[in-house]
Order: C-alpha cells, then sequence, then structure tokens
C-alpha cells in the first residue's frame, strides 16, 4: 500500500504552508479521525476476506469472522486452486480486456479524427450514436448479440465479448476525444501540412504521439471496466474454458457444495489482480476519471 | 503531391483547427469513421431495432412463430405490477447510488481536501482518497460475492455473529432472502459501497481548481467552514456535481448485478429492478416481445433522461454565458 501513499499529488502545490504553521486543533484531529474510520469501513469487507482466508475449514466454523485463525492453513486456497481452473480465468480475463483496449482506442482514435479534426457534417449527431453504446441498456444487446454471435459460432469465443466491448467502450473514448481533437492547435496540423504530410501520415506522427498520456489513460480505463463486466460476458461464454474471473467467482457462488473458506479464498484470490492494477495504475487513474469529467 | 502550400481560403478566427486539404471535399474523413460505424451498427443499432420489432410481437422464441400483437406488450406493461414496483424500486437504488454518494461524496472530499489535505499532509489525504476508490475498480462480481458471504442468513453469517457477541443472544436475520426491507437494504449498502469513490475523486480533483486566495480572503473575513463551502466550494464545483449526478443517475437506471448477484430480485420478486425484470423474461420469460417491451421501455427513459440532463446543462452554461 506504499505505493499509493507516495504517489504524489497536486493537492501538494495548493495546501498553503503557512497553514501548517498553526497547532492543529481538536476539531481537526476529530475531522481526520472521522476520514480515516471512513476508509476503514471501505475495506473493512477485504479485510474480513483477509482475516478468514486463511482458517481451516474446522477452525472457521468454530471461531467467530473477527478472529485471527488459530493457525495460517491453505486448505481453502489449495481447494479453490485445484477444483477451479483459475489461471484459464485469468489468461481469458486478460486476454479479453487487452485486446478490448487495444482495438477501443484504435477505434476511438478514427472516429474523433473524423469528428474532431475533419469537423465531418453533423458531428454532434454523430457523437450521440456513439453515445447510444453506452446509455443502451445491456438486456436490450444481450439477446439479439446472443443469437447473432451463435449463427456465426461466436459463443464461448472471447472475441464475442471482445467485439462487443470494443463498441461499449469506444463510444465514451469517442466522446472524449472528440472533444479534445476539437481544440487541438491548428498551427501544428499546418505546419505538418506545409511539409507535406497526408491526413493518415498526420493522424500517426502528430496527433497519436500528442494524445499519448490520454490514450494511455483511455486504455487502464478500458481494461478495468471491460475486465469488471458481468451480464454480456455471463450470456456469451458459456464453456467452463471460457469464464473470466468475475464468472468464474460467480459460478463457485452459485454452487450449492463450495465449503465457505474455499469461497472466501477464492474471492480473496479474484481481489488480488484488481489491487495489483490499484497499485500500478493509481496515479493513471486519479488522473483519468477527471479527465472525463469537465472539458 | 504537386502544391504543398496550403490553398488560401477565407478563415473566421473561431474557425477549428483543421487540416487544409488538397481537394476542398472532406469525402476523406468519413473514411476514418467506417470501422466504427460498421461495428456500433451491427453491436448496438442492429440489437436496437430487433428488440424494438420485437416490442410488437408475441414470441415464444426458438422456433416458434412470431405473432404481431401490435402495442398488447406495452399496454400491459403499463399495468404490469411487478414492472412497476421494479420502477419503484429504482427511487431507491437512486437515492443508494446517485443522491447519498453525491451529498457524502461531498463532505468527504472537503474533508480529505480542506482538513487532511491541508493540516496534515498531502500524501495521507491522497491515500485516504485511494482507500475510497478502492470498490470502484474491484469487479462487482467479486463484490456481490463477498457481501453475500457476510450477509448470509442464521448463525453463520458475518453480519450475525457479529451482531450476536454485541447483543450477547443469538441474532438469526436472513438479511438477504427474508424481507423486502432488509434486502433492498442490504443491496442500497453494497451500492453506496461500490459508488462513493466517484464522486469523491471527481470532487477532490475539482477543488484543486479553485483559487486558495479565495478561501484566504475568506477566512480574513471571518466566514466559517460552512459558510466558505456553501459560498464558494459549492457554486465552482457545480459542474463537476453536474457530471457525477448526471452519469450516476443512467448507471442507476441501468443497474442490473448488485441485484443479480445478492438477491435474485427476491424474496418473491420484490427487489425486482427493470434491467434484472428484462434479463429475467428474456431467460425464463414466455413471451420474449414482453422481454423486449421492458428493455425497449428501459432504453427510452435512459434516453429520455440523458437528453434532459444534457438540456438543463446547455441552458446553465448559457445562463452563465
Amino acid at each position: 500500500m506504499t505505493a499509493v501513499a507516495q504517489a504524489p499529488t497536486p493537492v501538494d502545490t495548493t495546501a498553503p504552508t503557512k497553514n501548517r504553521a498553526r497547532p492543529r486543533t481538536a476539531t481537526e484531529w476529530i475531522l481526520l479521525i472521522a476520514a480515516i474510520l471512513g476508509a476503514l469501513a471501505i475495506v473493512f469487507p477485504m479485510l474480513l476476506l483477509l482475516l478468514n482466508a486463511f482458517k481451516s475449514p474446522a477452525d472457521y466454523a468454530n471461531s467467530g469472522p473477527l478472529q485471527l485463525p488459530e493457525k495460517l492453513d491453505l486448505t481453502g486456497i489449495r481447494t479453490f486452486w485445484e477444483t477451479q481452473n483459475f489461471p484459464r480465468a485469468l489468461w481469458n480475463s486478460v486476454f479479453i480486456s487487452t485486446m478490448v483496449s487495444l482495438i477501443a482506442v484504435v477505434v476511438s482514435v478514427l472516429n474523433s479524427f473524423a469528428i474532431g479534426i475533419g469537423r465531418v457534417r453533423g458531428r454532434t449527431w454523430i457523437v450521440l450514436i456513439f453515445l447510444m453504446a453506452n446509455l443502451v441498456p445491456q438486456e436490450m444487446l444481450f439477446d439479439p448479440l446472443f443469437k447473432l454471435y451463435d449463427k456465426i459460432g461466436l459463443l464461448s469465443n472471447p472475441w464475442s465479448v471482445i467485439l462487443t466491448f470494443v463498441v461499449i467502450q469506444s463510444a465514451f473514448g469517442t466522446y472524449l476525444l472528440s472533444s479534445l481533437l476539437g481544440t487541438f492547435p491548428k498551427e501544428i496540423l499546418e505546419a505538418a501540412s506545409v511539409d507535406g504530410a497526408t491526413r493518415g501520415r498526420v493522424l500517426r506522427s502528430v496527433i497519436v504521439p500528442i494524445l499519448r498520456p490520454t490514450l494511455s489513460v483511455l486504455m487502464v480505463f478500458f481494461f478495468i471496466w471491460t475486465w469488471n463486466e458481468f451480464l454480456l460476458p455471463l450470456a456469451f461464454l458459456n464453456t467452463s474454458d471460457s469464464l473470466t474471473v468475475p464468472l468464474l467467482l460467480e459460478q463457485l457462488n452459485g454452487e450449492r457444495q463450495t465449503d465457505t473458506t474455499t469461497l472466501i479464498a477464492g474471492t480473496l484470490i479474484s481481489v488480488i489482480p484488481t489491487i495489483i492494477f490499484f497499485l500500478i495504475f493509481q496515479r493513471t487513474l486519479t488522473r483519468g476519471i477527471t479527465a472525463g469529467a469537465v472539458k | 503531391m504537386t502544391s504543398l502550400a496550403p490553398r488560401t481560403r477565407p478563415r473566421r478566427t473561431d474557425e477549428p483547427a483543421r487540416i487544409p486539404q488538397r481537394d476542398s471535399s472532406k469525402l476523406g474523413y468519413w473514411l476514418y469513421l467506417i470501422p466504427g460505424t460498421l461495428l456500433v451498427g451491427l453491436v448496438i443499432f442492429y440489437p436496437i431495432v430487433r428488440n424494438v420489432r420485437l416490442s410488437f410481437f408475441h414470441w415464444r422464441g426458438g422456433r416458434a412463430e412470431e405473432h404481431f400483437a401490435g402495442l398488447d406488450n406495452w399496454i400491459a406493461l403499463a399495468s404490469d405490477h411487478e414492472f412497476i414496483q421494479s420502477f419503484k424500486n429504482i427511487f431507491l437504488v437512486i437515492i443508494a447510488m446517485v443522491i447519498v454518494p453525491t451529498l457524502l461524496g461531498l463532505i468527504i472530499a472537503a474533508l480529505l481536501f480542506d482538513v487532511v489535505g491541508r493540516r496534515f499532509g498531502a500524501r495521507l489525504s491522497s491515500f485516504l482518497r485511494a482507500t475510497y476508490y478502492l470498490p470502484q475498480i474491484l469487479p462487482i462480481a467479486v463484490a456481490g460475492v463477498m457481501f453475500s458471504w457476510i450477509l448470509k442468513p442464521n448463525s453463520d453469517g458475518v453480519l450475525n455473529q457479529f451482531l450476536s457477541v454485541i447483543t450477547g443472544s443469538t441474532v438469526e436475520v436472513n438479511w438477504l432472502g427474508g424481507q423486502y426491507s432488509t434486502a433492498m437494504a442490504s443491496v442500497m449498502v453494497l451500492m453506496i459501497w461500490i459508488q462513493l469513490g466517484y464522486p469523491v475523486v471527481i470532487f477532490m480533483a475539482a477543488l484543486q481548481r479553485v483559487d486558495p486566495q479565495l478561501y484566504e480572503a475568506a477566512e480574513l473575513d471571518g466566514a466559517n467552514w460552512y459558510q466558505r463551502f456553501r459560498a464558494i466550494t459549492l457554486p465552482m464545483i457545480q459542474p463537476e456535481v453536474f457530471v457525477v449526478a448526471l452519469t450516476t443517475t443512467i448507471a442507476a437506471l441501468k443497474v442490473f448485478a448488485p441485484v443479480f448477484i445478492l438477491t435474485n430480485g427476491g424474496p418473491s420478486k420484490s427487489t425486482y429492478v427493470p434491467s434484472y425484470y428484462a434479463y429475467e423474461e428474456f431467460i425464463r420469460g414466455t413471451d420474449k416481445g414482453y422481454a423486449a417491451t421492458i428493455a425497449s421501455a428501459i432504453t427510452l427513459v435512459v434516453v429520455v433522461v440523458a437528453i434532459i440532463f444534457i438540456r438543463v446543462q446547455n441552458r446553465a452554461e448559457r445562463k452563465e454565458a
């Protein structure tokens, strides 16, 4: 967790140093404790997982959820690992999310190049049409798409999910990049054009390099959003080989004979990849969420 | 390839950036829209057209024949008790996904920024902000399984055991399956838990835009914290409040997974939300035409709400300008 704490934030610059000279009041200490208690309440369920994932089934049955395990016991984790093909699910999730984030960024760039730089006619409406992908509830999509993918043999194939989420994620990308490119400095474009660059060349060698920071934020977002998706993957991925991490856990949860410690261990293991992204991308993430908020 | 110099064109000063063209047509730009348009047509508009059409038919699914139903499905929907119940639940979902997180988010963001960030150090405040944000990136299926473990009925459940220890007597509440009030409350708690970090992060970023001198001036004038919050903070971060309200309201109208994972719509369909109802009808119902009607109705509501929001925002912006 240290990586999170060490990430520098712009808050540094706004904190006037002279404020610190005055001693902290009792109220301020109380407010700090309130903020910390709130944060503890947020991580509390995850701490409970950690506390209980390493108990043996007998230990779990006899002790309260808040008690420390008698000794570190890996039964739950071993059972989860042996009965479930977690590495396969992990690979499926990584493959799907990576493909979606790469392709969706390319599609967003192409769309927004035409809309933001090309200023094609009716662009407001075109953006709205792309945004429909974000507005439509997924129940509207799943039955027709299920039949479509069934017909072309894509069911239980990761590409059914990839294709679908490329469209859904690139809606946000198109919206964000179009408004960004709408204010792109024209001097740069003119200079490139004077040098004889074609449109495709300008896009590749001028616009994409300048947009790179934003594009990497978008990619991180598309990755995590796709990783967390539930309903459409549930509909399209039906074989045990094609499950993603959330689907695997949900399936385990639905099985009656699942032992509680196995379920807790599985949940804990499913949380780990998320925590890892979070530590890696913490700074990109917080920069990214605010990128979309206000132009 | 022949002329490198841009053609001279009459140009207005507010004209946006544009690559000077060799030919005056913009046809070339349309080519870049082809992949995106094909994809959105296939994945979004083909299903929309199919489902809206299907909403005027009765269809058992599979190889059964479709029977034209006119407005039957839509009329039935208007008096469908389960559908109305599911829309009533949406108001509770809006409380849990929009109102509570936005209000709490304002308070926490101000607390982290004003008090923790300025008086106890930026590192601590950014660490706490990250903690509040963590549930946002946790797969909802994982969060749901975690909560249903905590809320298990009988003496097995974490929460029940916890309450037993506090009260000293055995507590065996069937939180999710027992009755509507505890089931819906559990779903709402999960939603608040997931949603809270989003406004916190957005509002804290917004607060950084506010000129600290404004606060210092207000402080010198003897304004207390609440007065500063109302007179400076709130008006300054209003655009962000708006964006949060818009995006979370749309998410609330479409909500599905928390209900699916925690309660499966139960007990006895009382925690249905519209999306869950549509899903159930598609999977288990006998008339896919009716399921398509529910899904179309949700889509309609979402689009109308989005348009209203955007109009209100545009009007507010124009007033400011």
